[in-house]
């Protein structure tokens, strides 16, 4: 079996573990996240929702909605 | 998904403009809609001398970087608050930015301008950090593009700051705030001042503000500063947890998400039909010059001194700073 795709989230950093294949769309519906709230980025690559992901993958979910 | 415009890999999906880019031509859209927002509200020609106001941010980073594109002069202008070492990181994004670019940045320091940082002026005041963050940056960016003699303040807010504004002032209805709501704030000349007998006719006291970002939601200048490859700082700042402009945006955002161009309608929606109907709300506040630094300020009440409201907090900071008295407890919101 595959290792699951590593995912890190920031604000505040933290690193979670989430089995492939799937999408971008899947991947943030399982964290219970809203796109149009974050990038998620591979490889120093922004992706779309429909980018399919595979257990290898590194991932970063970044939030762009700032305060202030 | 393809690019819309060469029908290559997209990198970038934006919802709202049902279109999907690569990431050159995703950075060609978002210059495109930069130098409309600038033409359609008449903010700068290319003549114009321009001070950016850099937080290290995506956003202010972003649209310095753009402006440069496009041939503006345009020069960074970096306020060290003092939160620690978030401002130590914030300053040396914007410094790695002006560095990598070979643009000019000008550095203040709240500290040395006036004593005290961000976190001392809530901690001396009482007031909430964002407040008092938002005051000191609004007099500081205005002071200093006076002094250095810029024609035009430059700041990064973009679409979903001003939805966020806009519906906090509905909430409330502001409607004052409603009045003086839009991507360009004119500059104002006021008389007199501290040394009226040294004022030869009118000064300038508020430098023309404008935000060219408008039209650039949140999510798009993001992915706009990393396909450009800027290094902007993506920690929160540490003293901004329960603001209710970031409650505002997530709310927002849920709205958007499900219903993609909410966000769009409701502000361009209310520049195009509601904005005017707020105009007098906002001229009846007539301005008058601060008595301790000559800034524009408004009086409310008749004998009342006229004093803005960055010296009375600066003066109650320092007061206290001095005799060590500290400010009531503030009381719980239930």
């Amino acid at each position: 079996m595959a290792a699951p795709m590593k995912v890190k989230l920031r604000n505040p950093d933290r690193l979670v573990d989430v089995t492939g294949p799937k999408n971008v769309r899947d991947l943030l519906r399982e964290l219970d996240i809203v796109p149009e709230a974050v990038l998620v980025i591979r490889d120093a690559t922004l992706l779309t929702r429909d980018e399919g992901l595979a257990d290898s993958d590194e991932l970063e979910i970044r939030p762009v909605l700032s305060g202030g | 998904m393809k690019c819309k415009v060469c029908r290559e890999h997209a990198v970038v999906d934006v919802r709202r403009h049902n279109a999907a880019f690569c990431g050159d031509h995703f950075v060609a859209h978002i210059h495109s809609q930069v130098e409309r927002t600038i033409k359609e509200f008449k903010m700068f020609t290319p003549e114009d001398r321009l001070l950016i106001a850099v937080s290290g941010g995506k956003d202010s980073l972003a649209v310095w970087d753009v402006l440069v594109d496009l041939g503006y002069d345009a020069t960074g202008f970096y306020l060290d608050l003092g939160i620690g070492g978030y401002s130590e990181r914030s300053k040396e994004a914007a410094v790695a930015f002006a560095g990598a670019r070979n643009q000019k940045l000008i550095i203040r320091s709240l500290a040395e301008e006036h004593g005290f940082t961000v976190p001392e002026l809530s901690r001396l005041t009482g007031r909430v950090p964002c407040s008092g963050c938002g005051l000191n940056k609004r007099y500081e960016f205005n002071r200093a593009a006076l002094e250095e003699g810029f024609d035009i303040l430059v700041t990064g807010h973009n679409l979903d700051d001003e939805v966020a504004t806009l519906f906090g002032n509905v909430l409330h209805w502001n409607t004052d705030m409603l009045g003086r709501q839009a991507p360009v704030l004119e500059e104002r000349f006021l008389e007199g001042g501290p040394s009226d007998a040294e004022q030869l006719g009118a000064r300038r006291v508020l430098v023309r503000k404008v935000k060219p970002l408008v039209r650039i939601a949140e999510r798009e200048s993001a992915a706009y500063a990393l396909i450009r490859g800027i290094d902007y700082i993506i920690e929160e700042c540490p003293m901004v947890e329960g603001n209710t402009q970031h409650r505002y945006k997530e709310a927002i955002t849920l709205l958007e998400e499900s219903s993609p161009g909410t966000k769009q309608h409701m502000y361009f929606g209310f520049l195009k039909r509601a904005a005017d109907r707020f105009a007098p709300d906002a001229a009846a506040s007539e301005i008058v010059a601060c008595v301790d630094c000559g800034a524009p300020t408004i009086v409310w009440e008749e004998g009342q001194t006229p004093r803005c409201s960055f010296c009375k907090t600066k003066a109650l900071a320092l007061h206290r700073k001095e005799t060590g008295e500290r400010p009531a407890p503030r009381r719980r919101r239930r």
